[in-house]
This record gives structure tokens, sequence and C-alpha cells, in this order.
């Protein structure tokens, strides 16, 4: 089938079989692989992008699906001379070990914060819900997140 | 993934005939839980057809003391509508815990209720606020519609439009998740309707139901001790790795004595 979509801004059609996944076109057709597969089940969130501006898990999405739309992942945020603000928070805060959730905990932590500014710690761990960090470095990242979104209870450890 | 045709239809006619036309065709609302499904190669439908370009499938609306649903509304559509926090906000809190965020920005109510998945959240508020459930062709009442294991009233092409449900005088939501899942491993929602009690309960059976033995005795008495006093037989309980059947029984009591203290603290 055929489909048009935007990823990071640019429009790109695509002929696809009808079962490719979201990951696949952005990993394997379009060559960003700063999205994940962790899971692959739809349980662990490394592979969340922003789909018209909300977080969703991409390993569980359609072609079809994403006819029309908008997509922005990890690499459509910021560029390593100028990191989005929560990178430059996951960088200060250490918020990562492996680094494999990284870039879904990102995705997903900037649709948290756009939606929910006002955010304290449970806020943060109740958003992250649906990311998961196989390190269990989960202290640095929610210390990211409310450094992020201007909490004082953020920032450094 | 098997191979399929996907097809996305822009009315209900033009869905309805796709099915019709299909050799085993399956509707698709948000995905969350028939992609993964696909994926496990668990089904192997011929046609997906995605229910996502109809509009009459979509949007909220209060009237005449009911909130209208429409069946293609999606989870956090439902946790963040200012019409329905106002006027019914125990079903914007139960829509705010399904699942987790990235999930409730694309599964939609119709899909989960169509599903009817034992251990989702959306089946105790039809049962527990006596919805009205609109097809296509008719309107099913709550207590119908839920009969076994992922079987509902639904007859094959039949799609789910809109949800009408009653707004209570008051009412809550307990759930005890699955750490994992967010999943119901028991979940229960106490509603009053002038003094006359349901109680909708899911995860604890094969499908959504109403506890009358609760509803009877909150009747009598809409107290945290009258729950307590009534006995929850375990007889035909699911029981797995996650919850022994007499574990999920006794939960059916304690997640109904909390929405009650939740109630009466107002």
């Amino acid at each position: 089938m055929q489909i048009t979509l935007t990823v990071n801004g640019t429009q790109h059609t695509l002929d696809v079989p009808e079962n490719t996944l979201l990951v696949e076109i952005i990993r394997e057709h379009l060559g960003l692989t700063g999205t994940h597969v962790g899971c692959d089940t739809s349980q662990c969130g490394a592979c969340t992008v922003h789909l018209d501006g909300r977080a969703v898990k991409s390993c569980s999405m359609l072609a079809g699906q994403v006819d029309g739309a908008s997509v922005t992942t990890i690499e459509g945020i910021g560029t390593p001379e100028a990191l989005h603000p929560m990178q430059a928070a996951f960088r200060e805060c250490h918020a990562l070990q492996c680094g494999f959730c990284t870039p879904g905990m990102i995705m997903r932590a900037i649709d948290l914060v756009a939606e929910q500014p006002d955010l304290d710690s449970k806020a943060v761990r109740a958003g992250l819900e649906g990311n998961l960090c196989r390190c269990t470095g989960y202290h640095n990242i929610v210390r990211a997140v409310l450094h992020s979104a201007g909490s004082d209870q953020g920032g450094a450890p | 993934m098997y191979q399929f045709n996907y097809h996305r239809p822009a009315t209900m006619a033009e869905a309805v005939a796709l099915y019709g036309e299909a050799e085993d065709g399956l509707y698709l609302s948000g995905g969350q839980t028939l992609i993964p499904t696909l994926k496990q190669r668990l089904a192997a439908p011929s046609d997906l057809i995605d229910l996502s370009g109809i509009d009459a499938l979509k949007g909220i609306k209060v009237e005449d003391g009911v909130v209208r649903v429409g069946a293609f509304t999606r989870h956090a559509e439902v946790a963040r509508s200012p019409e329905i926090r106002k006027a019914l906000p125990v079903l914007a809190a139960l829509a705010g815990h399904i699942g987790d965020a990235q999930v409730r920005n694309m599964g939609t109510l119709g899909g989960s209720v169509a599903n009817s998945d034992p251990a989702a959240d959306y089946p105790a508020a039809v049962i527990g606020l006596g919805a009205t459930l609109y097809t296509q062709d008719r309107d099913i009442a709550a207590d119908d519609y839920f009969q076994d294991l992922f079987e509902t009233a639904l007859t094959p092409g039949e799609i789910l439009t809109r949800i009408d449900f009653p707004i209570p005088d008051r009412a809550a939501y307990r759930k005890f998740p699955n750490p994992a899942s967010r999943y119901a491993v028991v979940g229960v929602l106490v509603a009053d309707f002038d003094g006359t009690i349901r109680v909708g309960v899911t995860g604890a059976g094969p499908c959504a139901f109403r506890a009358t033995a609760l509803e009877e005795a909150l009747a009598r008495s809409f107290s945290p001790d009258a729950v307590r006093s009534v006995e929850v037989p375990e007889a035909g309980f699911n029981s797995d790795l996650h919850a022994s059947a007499e574990y999920r029984a006794n939960l059916v009591r304690v997640m109904a004595e909390r929405a009650v203290g939740d109630i009466l603290a107002g």
C-alpha cells in the first residue's frame, strides 16, 4: 500500500506491505534508528514517538494508521549542538545508564510535561508507567523530568 | 504478522460493506489489543477495516442526564474531557488509569468494550452505570451485553457506535491493578442512583457482571460495614498466575469497600 506521512518535518511517500509497523517504517525504511524496539509487545515504551503531538508506541501501530499523519522521533527534537531541554536535563541529571530506554523516556517525558506542567515526583512516576528502564535507573530519570519541568525537586544529584 | 488487506472507510455504510465482502474481516479501532494479537499470530484476518476515519463514531456530548461517548473516542480524550470531568468524573478518572499514557492515546472506548477483555476497566463502568450501547442496527442494555470470556451480544459485522452513560448522584471506581500491565486484577464501580445502587465488577469473572448481593446490602445501608457483611462467592471466578479465585473474591469486597469509602469521603 502507498502511504504519505511527515516524519520530523519531512514528507515521505512510501510503498510498504499492509502489515508494516510504524517502528519498521521509522527504522528500516527511513533509517532513523534512534527509536528502539525493546520488548516488541507494547510494554516497554522504548519505541515511543509522537504522533500528531502525542506519545504513542510505534511498535503497536500499522502503516495505514499513520497515513497522512505527522510523526516526531528522537532525531527530530534537537541536535548534538542544540539539545532539546529534556535531552539536556537527562544529560545534566545523568538520567541514563545503558541508554536503551532513553529515546522513549525522553519522547514520553516531553509529552508529559506539555500536558501536565505542574509535576511532582509521584506524577512523573505515574506518567512514565508505560516506559521501562531495565537498568532500574528511574531515580535520576524522575529528577531529570522534574528539572526540565522547572521543579525545584529536580536537578543533578 | 500474517499479511492482510487494510481499509480505512470514511462512513459506517462503507465499513459494513467492506466487512460483508471480506472473507474473514476484523474491525480495527485503536489497535492496542488487536495489533499485539496480530503480531503474535493469534489472529489471521483477511481484511482489517480501520474505523478511525469515521467521524460518526467520534465525539462527546452531555445531555438529558446522560453522557454520550462515541465509540471511537480515545481513553485520553475521555480522561481529559472537561464535560465528562464535570458531569461524570468517575468515568474520566477510570479512563485516566487504563494501561499507560501511550496506550490511552490510542486505545478507544468502543474497542475496549467490543473486545470485552475480562480485566479491562471500561466494562465495570458500562455495567456499574447501567449504560446503553448503540450499534448501527440497535441498542443493547448493559445487563444484556457481556456474555462470557471475550463474548458479547455483538453479532458478526456489528459495530459499536456510541455508549450512553447515565449520570448517577454519586459514584466511585476502585481497581487493584496488575503492577506490570495495569489491567484490573479486580475493579469495582459503585454507583448510587437516588438510592438504587449498581455495582459493576471487572477482572473477577470471565466478563464484567453486577454484584447483586452487594447492591442489595448497600441499598439497605450505604456503608463500608454493609460491604463487609456480604459473602462474595468465588465460584466461576478467574484463577491464574496473578491471583486465585479466592483472592479475587476477597478483592471484590475490598475494592467495593474502598469505593464506598471514596463516595462517603465526597
